[in-house]
């Protein structure tokens, strides 16, 4: 018995010891993710898995392809040079800003618009995309607008600002929201919902391998896409701008916009095109 | 059916494959580590020390009533406030031993009591320290009373895995839902596959439970 | 935490009944379908049996998620519409029936085989020596159980979130990512399943000891 109780101090005081170092590790905001990461040569990127032409884990090889993942990958190497690496990890809507607060991530480049309140949490970039929130619906489907899904059931995804936007322009819709885009296209394929509703460029992604569906109606917001960055990591968001306004300027933008998006129906690439160093943004 | 063929190509059974391999292993190791944590805090328990049995014993009860999900979320997006960062597959097996820790310590301690309180009472009588008497008179019995109890927990460990899809760890659900993302048409098929995989997995360590405990008796 | 919570008071308390709603229905349900295919299971049809079998070995041994999300993204594909809370429950359902079925079949083979004889050998038939003479017995060992079912239950009713069953845990991503407090959304959810499963381990702890 007096060896139990040994033991019951030797791990009460372990406890205690791990307790306290775990409160006393070096807080996020007091390190310079700057340097770190140019120590480091590497830049890990939160991004989508599940987000066709942003986005997207190839079944082929497991890897992360898309625009968001070729943007990030330029950006990695006008920050820290040509041997720079871009890693990924895999986030969802819902998981990306505490993963970002937490520090598992640098940066989240992951179809995230600028809004007023997430700006309160975290620090935006420049906006390095510039989307709008439309509605993905079947072929022949009475739903015209936006405004007639009031009454009607609408899917969207955990976290995504689309389920909040949604209801201000249908505040009689009801909103469904699922864990990722890949449930949310087939619930809407299993008529869990009436429309889903994200921004227009994923759903042009879902509408490309999926016959039957296709957006509807125009844009009814505009939703600036904006590399989140912690809040007080002045050097890695000004180094960031730097490399993306670089990216727009040298050509490079362009050439990904319209490898990615030059052949899809429903979406016009050149709206989206930027202009060789005439938008300073 | 054309369906069924184009879902069931190589590429994307390799994929579902990957993402079953990655399942085991997360399995295998949080069992391994639940395991020896399980017996540790169940024994504690038991033990009945002042105060600290108390401690853990609240501790076992309030994880073990709590969703795995919510565990898991705790350590994927709690944890590094305490400066630890675990990428999404050490994150899984954290939250899965810790889970299964405390269901094992509980399935442990009652193991315990199932074996005769006269017999631990022999034991010391005949000289034998407490710690004596349980690694070499309770425990040995204990867990082979335990056994079947142990691999239906984890035959759950395995099926529970597939809850860390919601962090996206790359297990077999997740890989899943990545490969019928593609195409919609290969949600039935997907789906039929992975139930397979799951069933062989873990139909197959039922057999064998109940093998061994067929020659144990 | 408390601002928090007073905020959304009225998201956490529906989660929180739409999870105890659920998990009772699936109680109820799985009770009775667990039963059946217990019965199926020590029937003289050898047919029949085998069904039983099948059941009980497939449905223990698929992850409750995956039956989950088949009932939300197949089922009403081909057959019907259902929406995620019944999806949910269903699949809840399905994967304890199965679990409760072993619990019961357990319960009917410690019944003494002569009493079943016996009464046979009284003219009865053999549903009614089932119904009347074992499950009344058989039930003394699966009533006991019930309570750690029911926490189970009220445990897994968690995967509700993942196909929009408006439960406890889905309203806690809803807040969680409104918010941007996950930590504290998550403690506050936590506490809530607590509320439920907490006091019913506790009162089955002490009818053990009791029973012990």
């Amino acid at each position: 018995m007096k060896r139990l109780k040994y033991l019951a101090v030797i791990i009460t005081s372990l406890l205690l010891v791990f307790t306290l170092t775990a409160c006393g590790s070096q807080s996020l905001s007091s390190q310079n993710i700057y340097e770190n990461d140019k120590k480091s040569k590497t830049v890990t990127w939160g991004v989508k898995a599940d987000t066709k032409l942003l986005g997207l884990v190839d079944v082929k090889d497991g890897q992360e392809k898309g625009f968001e993942i070729d943007l990030a990958k330029a950006i990695t190497k006008k920050m820290y040079g040509k041997d720079a690496k871009a890693k990924f990890v895999t986030v969802t809507s819902q998981s990306r800003i505490p993963l970002l607060k937490n520090g598992n991530i640098d940066a989240i480049i992951a179809t995230m618009t600028i809004t007023p309140e997430r700006q309160k949490t975290i620090d935006f970039s420049n906006s390095y995309f510039d989307a709008g929130q439309s509605i993905l619906v079947k072929d022949g489907s009475p739903i015209k607008k936006v405004q007639d899904l009031n009454n009607r059931t609408i899917i969207g995804v955990v976290g995504s600002n689309s389920v909040q936007n949604v209801k201000k322009f249908a505040p009689k819709a009801q909103v469904l929201q699922l864990p990722d885009y890949a449930q949310a296209l087939t619930a809407l394929k299993s008529g869990q919902g009436d429309a889903l509703t994200t921004d227009n460029v994923i759903l042009a992604g879902m509408a490309v391998n999926n016959p039957g569906y296709k957006l509807q109606g125009k844009a009814f917001t505009t939703e600036p896409y904006g590399i989140g960055i912690n809040k007080g990591q002045t050097d890695f968001k000004s180094a960031v701008n730097k490399a993306l306004s670089e990216v727009e300027n040298d050509g490079t933008y362009n050439k990904l916009i319209i490898k990615w998006f030059g052949n899809v129906p429903g979406f016009n690439y050149k709206e989206v095109l930027r202009n060789d160093s005439s938008t300073n943004k | 059916m054309q369906n069924w063929i184009d879902a069931y190509s190589w590429i994307n059974i390799r994929f579902l494959l990957q993402g079953l391999w990655i399942t085991i292993l997360i399995s295998v190791i949080s069992v391994v580590l639940s395991f020896i944590i399980g017996s540790v805090l169940g024994i504690i328990r038991y033990a009945k020390i002042p105060y600290l049995s108390k401690i853990v014993g609240f501790i076992i009860d309030v994880i073990r009533n709590l969703p795995l999900l919510l565990i898991i979320f705790f350590v994927y997006f709690g944890l590094p406030a305490f400066g630890f960062k675990p990428d999404t597959i050490p994150a899984a097996i954290l939250a899965m031993t810790v889970f299964e820790s405390m269901m094992i310590a509980e399935i442990i301690r009652s193991g315990i009591l199932a074996v005769d309180v006269g017999q631990m009472e022999a034991s010391r009588a005949m000289g034998m320290k407490m710690s004596q008497a349980m690694w070499h008179i309770v425990l040995p019995q204990a867990y082979k009373k335990m056994i079947p109890a142990l691999v239906s927990q984890f035959i759950s460990l395995i099926k529970d895995t597939s809850l860390a899809t919601i962090i996206v760890v790359p297990e077999l659900m997740q890989h899943g839902q990545v490969v019928y993302g593609q195409d919609p048409n290969y949600i039935i098929p997907v789906f039929v596959a992975m139930a397979i995989m799951y069933f062989v997995v873990c139909y197959a360590l039922s057999l064998l439970s109940k093998f061994i405990d067929r020659r144990m008796a | 935490m408390i601002h928090l919570l007073t905020s959304n008071w009225n998201e956490f308390i529906s989660g929180f009944g739409w999870t105890l709603l659920s998990s009772v229905l699936a109680l109820f349900f799985s009770l009775i379908v667990g039963s059946l295919f217990a019965i199926l299971e020590v029937v003289p049809n050898k047919f029949l049996r085998i069904i039983g079998n099948i059941y009980v070995e497939v449905f223990r041994n698929i992850p409750l998620l995956v039956i989950t999300m088949f009932f939300y993204l197949v089922i009403p594909l081909y057959v019907v519409k259902i929406n995620g809370f019944t999806a949910g429950t269903i699949g809840l359902t399905i994967y304890t029936s199965a679990f409760i079925a072993e619990t019961v079949r357990a319960g009917i083979n410690s019944v003494d085989i002569g009493q079943m004889e016996a009464a046979r050998g009284q003219g009865m038939t053999f549903w009614q020596a089932m119904r009347y003479i074992v499950l009344p017995q058989a039930f003394k060992y699966v009533i006991p159980p019930l309570g750690n079912q029911f926490v189970n239950l009220v445990k897994n009713s968690s995967v509700l979130a993942f196909v929009a069953g408006f439960d406890l845990m889905y309203q806690g991503n809803a807040i969680a990512s409104q918010t941007f407090d996950t930590v504290n959304t998550y403690i506050i959810v936590g506490v809530f399943y607590l509320i439920i499963t907490l006091p019913i381990s506790y009162y089955m702890q002490h009818l053990e000891r009791k029973l012990a």
